[in-house]
């Protein structure tokens, strides 16, 4: 978290912290996506195959633990165990990393517009409200035509379109904050806007955003699988759960461990992050986000 | 009301031109044409395509007559399916999307509300869990494995309904269904949230503290405020669920216009695209203009603030 | 998830069935049909959903029987002048137009002019530019359509003149481009003529209804020649580009027959559908080819002979793709018009003497384990060629130790890319036009640009295609041809993996299924 300089905060996140550990359902999903994660970083450790080694004498077999497949093989004869764990680190790195820069983009762009207000956030916001009006579908297809297969590229991308809402809240939040007591405060004894902004609007809308965050990145990891489903997922040899699940759904009759197990984790991971996020959002009591 | 009407209006035309502007250069400067295929064109007939579609002219040139048509209402022809006009194409495939979506949506809402309601009210306890480990199946598997396995099972092993093609009514309901399943995790859970943020609102409090009947209060004052949200989600749902059904419409081999937006831009149907672009952002507005007048009905502190 | 037992699917289309002939008097053909046609019109369609729709549509002078093999069609006998470049055919004299009028020889001639008209946009043009004038006609360069080497000596005989012979003429003469048209009904709607209601049709079915993506509807059409032979009434085409999708519909018993077959469901298919799944050979082969403009390919016979010899082709097709592909090092496919393969000596030894051969041709090139080549393959999107890439990059690293990467494209951006010849090794394949070897060798001409995948370049080649084009002996021709692809072969112009082979899934009820190299079946020879 950033840091704390306004004492008046510090009781609130206190009582937001024993919130959150009442939510059971949040408790939980923490505890599993660490598992998750610690799996997609060390299960390597477990297994004698590598990332895109092929057996040629394990050709989309099912799992077999006297040849170390654990979770079965794919059709090109890759070990599925492996290829779930990189796919894990794909997926969750392309989650974390596009909600960062939607998350970098919105809070400027919203508390500048919210803060200085009047006719710039006039402006500001009808240019959101533009863009929205943008099919995000045919944008994002469209940027992978350009970019090529160059997935960080892309999913910088995504979060460069995801900001729109980010940018809306945060605005919202610093809107309602700009007419609090200690804002008019820290005014009057002389902080210069970028301080205020920086100590005491960042800080105090962060509630909202976070919230809006941890549920944007289970939203960008499945729609990652559906960029996978088109056919426009990453690039060889990397992989995604994405890329995974959408090859054994071609084959769930006749090669149901290639959809089961990447199936298996993605939907875990998802379940998690989005109970996550709704903890947070009980612990927070924020209204403005969805 | 008025008021609202004209201030969205005014934002509408310049929101279309630049719709139209961006999208027109990107998919225009992207690589390949729509004439290219596995067997490359002799120069000289590329020419003759290039010459009856006017592609050859400067694409400013080309930019302007395109606005100048649309102006009149002309879309143009397709370039990938040459016998239809765009707008053809749109007016075929909007119903089928437009039934679909709203069935889908009217379905969401129904099992949404009474699920993130359920929840709400058991915060915290299994019953809570439960429910919404239930909604989120929807954003927890993608649909383009809920969709074949929902087909394997009541189309091919129990034979009970169709597993794809359009025209009767027993073919919408897979799809309805595998459409809705995304959007009742997200009504279910802006229902607990937002029932749980007026649960917990000091008007509500007072009137749990006069001892009236919790179903009552439920139906008198919980209702609206929690439907809030809600409405104002509704508005870009409609458009985005009317027009991104293409993994549904795919699977199940509908007629959509969701299709349009993806293959139009992968096979450059440069025409095509614009169309289905500009019919999404008029749509988007439309929306958003009903928003805003259903919003205002149902919250009087707006209509004051006007 | 367990798949129904095989034993029940007869009992279900059977019952099916039962329902059918007692509710329904009419008889339905549902067809899957890949994708939806870009258009119906002949001129400008291209594409096999479109061609075999336009089939059961229009009748050619001569067409495709239920073998794939020809047969008379608008015409019932031709004949060619002795230097080959004269033919003269005479029309059926009780052929109509849907809408009651005669099908005469000028109809050919109107087509045939529009076909050509640069004004028209046709993609297939070429198909025709041995006729005599076309290409000059085509390419603007001559502006009066009579000029055409076609004409009419009187309603029912029509002649056509050639620049060149073309003993393949007749198999030229099946496709769409070379059907005849109603000159009325085209004066009349203009682009529209194609619209259900409008169009009007000289083959078994005409066109009742098409909504886009969801279905193309053909009735039985009570004009053509030969109607009381024509046992099914209406068809249904379905654009089924999923093909998973398309698999669930037939098993439901929706469709009849499948466009396609996914790949990755085969072994299941062959497990459970058996006496359904129809795999035989097909006129296409698939290939990789290296760009020859540049390093390290270009002058490089040896590292190119080396990298054809270290892909194991037969754990290719039976592992990775398993379609019953035939692993091929030839270019040609097997069973063409008039044509043996030609085999490399190379193809002759086993695997293991190839690697061998192919290790020595490494080193001799220059390189080792410790100073590998690096190559990157381009494919488009899909699941197969991202399977085969993988399994050829994974052979390449094993055996000769090259470092390879992948890179995978949208495919318009891969056509962008091929044709700048913007990659080092890329996948790609060609299906036959028409049933003649010369459809394939073509395409290692130095003079067809860039539809020359390698930009391979050979003068002797060139020369001996240039003769083989105007030789009207087929003996003789055979010998040309046979001769350039051994040349080719043996530079390593491009590296053939397999022939491909058509895979579909037929209702066992459908009668009059004949499978054919051409993978042509016009809904008029099937009944159920």
């Amino acid at each position: 978290m950033t840091q704390q300089h306004n004492s008046t905060t510090e009781a609130p996140w206190k009582k937001t912290l024993s919130r959150l550990l009442k939510n059971k359902a949040t408790v939980a999903s923490l505890i599993i996506l660490m598992v998750i994660t610690l799996f997609t970083l060390l299960g390597q450790w477990f297994s004698p195959w590598e990332l895109g080694e092929v057996d040629w004498d394990h050709i989309g077999t099912p799992p077999n633990w006297s040849a170390h497949h654990y979770f079965g093989t794919d059709a090109n004869g890759r070990d599925l165990f492996v290829q779930t764990l990189y796919g894990g680190r794909i997926s969750l790195m392309v989650g974390l990393l596009a909600t960062a820069v939607s998350f970098i983009i919105g809070v400027t762009y919203g508390t500048i517009a919210g803060y200085l207000g009047g006719r710039t956030d006039t402006l500001m916001m009808r240019f959101v409200d533009v863009l929205y009006a943008l099919p995000f579908m045919f944008f994002v297809i469209l940027l992978t035509v350009y970019f090529g297969r160059s997935i960080w590229l892309i999913f910088i991308a995504i979060g460069a379109v995801e900001w729109l809402t980010m940018a809306r809240i945060v605005r919202g939040q610093t809107l309602s904050l700009k007419q609090r007591t200690f804002i008019e405060a820290a005014r009057v004894c002389g902080a210069s806007h970028a301080t205020i902004i920086r100590r005491h609007i960042i800080p105090n809308a962060l509630g909202a955003v976070i919230v809006y965050a941890t549920l944007s990145v289970p939203q960008i990891i499945l729609f990652e699988s559906f960029l996978s489903f088109l056919g426009l997922g990453v690039q060889e040899p990397l992989t995604s759960w994405g890329v995974l699940i959408n090859e054994g759904a071609q084959q769930m009759e006749s090669a149901p461990w290639m959809l089961l197990f990447p199936a298996l984790f993605l939907a875990t991971t998802l379940f998690c992050l989005n109970f996550i996020g709704d903890g947070l959002r009980d612990a927070l009591d924020t209204k403005d986000t969805r | 009301m008025l008021q609202i009407i004209l201030k969205r209006l005014q934002i509408a035309v310049p929101t279309l031109l630049f719709v139209i502007t961006v999208s027109f250069f990107m998919i225009r400067l992207a690589p390949g044409g729509p004439f290219d295929s596995e067997r490359p064109i002799p120069k000289e007939i590329a020419e003759n395509l290039e010459r009856v579609y006017h592609l050859n002219e400067p694409l400013i040139t080309q930019y302007g007559y395109y606005l100048w048509n649309i102006l009149h209402g002309d879309f143009g022809p397709s370039f990938k399916y040459q016998d239809y006009t765009v707008s053809e194409l749109i007016l075929q495939g909007f119903p089928v999307s437009l039934s679909l979506g709203l069935l889908a949506l009217l379905l969401a809402l129904l099992i949404g509300i009474v699920l993130g309601s359920i929840a709400a009210l058991r915060q915290n306890s299994r019953v809570d869990y439960l429910v919404m480990t239930f909604a989120m199946t929807g954003i927890a598997i993608p649909s383009f494995v809920i969709a074949p396995l929902l087909a394997l099972f009541f189309g091919v092993m129990l034979g009970w309904l169709p597993t794809g093609g359009w025209g009767s009514w027993q073919q919408m309901v897979l799809p309805v269904i595998s459409l809705s399943l995304p959007q009742i995790a997200i009504v279910a859970r802006m229902t607990r949230a937002s029932l749980i943020d007026t649960l917990n609102s000091p008007y509500m409090l007072t009137a749990k503290a006069k001892g009236l009947p919790l179903r009552l209060i439920l139906l008198r004052h919980a209702l609206k405020p929690t439907l809030l949200p809600i409405v104002s989600w509704l508005g870009p749902a409609t458009a985005a669920i009317i027009t991104g059904s293409v993994i549904i419409e795919q699977i199940f081999g509908l007629p959509g216009i969701g299709r349009y937006f993806v293959n139009g831009a992968l096979n450059r149907d440069y025409t095509l695209v614009m169309g289905v672009v500009i019919f999404y952002g008029v749509l988007i507005i439309l929306m958003n203009l009903l928003v805003d007048l259903v919003y205002a009905w149902l919250d009087p502190r707006i209509r004051y603030e006007e | 998830m367990k798949p129904i037992k095989s034993s029940l699917l007869p009992l279900i289309v059977c019952l099916l069935s039962f329902l059918f002939s007692t509710t329904l008097l009419a008889t339905e053909l549902h067809r899957g049909n890949g994708a939806e046609p870009k258009t119906l019109d002949i001129h400008k369609s291209s594409g096999v959903p479109a061609a075999n729709i336009e089939r059961d549509l229009f009748e050619g002078l001569v067409i495709a029987g239920a073998d794939g093999r020809l047969i008379a069609g608008a015409a019932t006998t031709w004949q060619v002048s002795e230097d080959g470049l004269r033919w003269t055919f005479t029309l059926r004299k009780n052929s109509q137009w849907s809408d009651g009028s005669k099908v005469t020889a000028n109809d050919f001639v109107f087509a045939f002019r529009r076909a050509l008209d640069p004004n028209t946009g046709s993609e297939y043009a070429f198909i025709l530019w041995a006729i005599k004038n076309a290409k000059a006609i085509s390419k603007g360069n001559v502006k009066s359509l009579e000029a055409l080497g076609i004409k009419a000596i009187d309603k029912h005989t029509l002649e056509i003149t050639l620049d060149h012979p073309v003993p393949y003429l007749p198999s030229l003469l099946t496709h769409s481009m070379a059907y005849p048209l109603p000159e009325k009904v085209i004066k009349t709607f203009g682009k529209k003529w194609v619209k259900p209601n409008n169009m009007v049709s000289n083959g078994a079915y005409t066109l009742a209804e098409w909504t886009p993506h969801s279905h193309i509807k053909l009735i039985k059409n009570p004009k053509f020649h030969a109607a009381e032979s024509v046992k099914i009434d209406t068809v249904f085409y379905y654009p089924t580009e999923d093909s998973s999708a398309e698999l669930k519909r037939f098993r439901a018993g929706e469709i009849d027959l499948t466009d396609a077959v996914p790949s990755t469901e085969v072994s299941w298919i062959k497990k459970n559908l058996a006496e359904a799944y129809h795999n035989p050979p097909y006129i296409g082969t698939y290939y990789y080819a290296m760009n020859l403009e540049k390093a390290p390919f270009a002058n490089n016979p040896d590292l190119r002979k080396a990298l054809n010899l270290a892909i194991n082709r037969e754990i290719l097709t039976d592992k990775i793709t398993k379609a019953g592909e035939f692993p091929t090092m030839s270019w040609v496919p097997e069973g063409m018009n008039h044509y043996k393969t030609q085999r490399t000596p190379d193809s002759k030894l086993s695997q293991k003497e190839r690697l061998e051969k192919a290790k020595a041709l490494y080193k001799k090139a220059g390189y080792s384990k410790n100073k590998p080549v690096e190559i990157e393959i381009l494919y488009n999107t899909s699941d197969n060629h991202k399977k085969i890439a993988i399994a050829i990059s994974a052979m390449w690293k094993q055996t000769l130790g090259v470092k390879t990467t992948l890179r995978n494209e949208e495919w318009k951006v891969y056509l962008n890319s091929r044709t700048q010849r913007q990659f080092q090794v890329i996948r790609a394949s060609w299906i036959g036009d028409y049933d003649d070897a010369s459809t394939f060798l073509d395409l290692l001409r130095s003079d067809i640009g860039t539809m020359n995948p390698s930009s391979w370049k050979n003068k002797t080649y060139d020369s001996l295609m240039k003769q083989a084009e105007t030789e009207a002996d087929a003996d003789k021709r055979e010998k040309m041809m046979q001769q350039a692809e051994q040349i080719m072969l043996d530079d390593t112009a491009i590296i053939p993996i397999y022939h491909y082979t058509s895979k579909h899934l037929v209702n066992p009820k459908i009668k009059g299924w004949v499978d054919n190299v051409m993978d042509v079946h016009s809904s008029r020879f099937l009944s159920k």
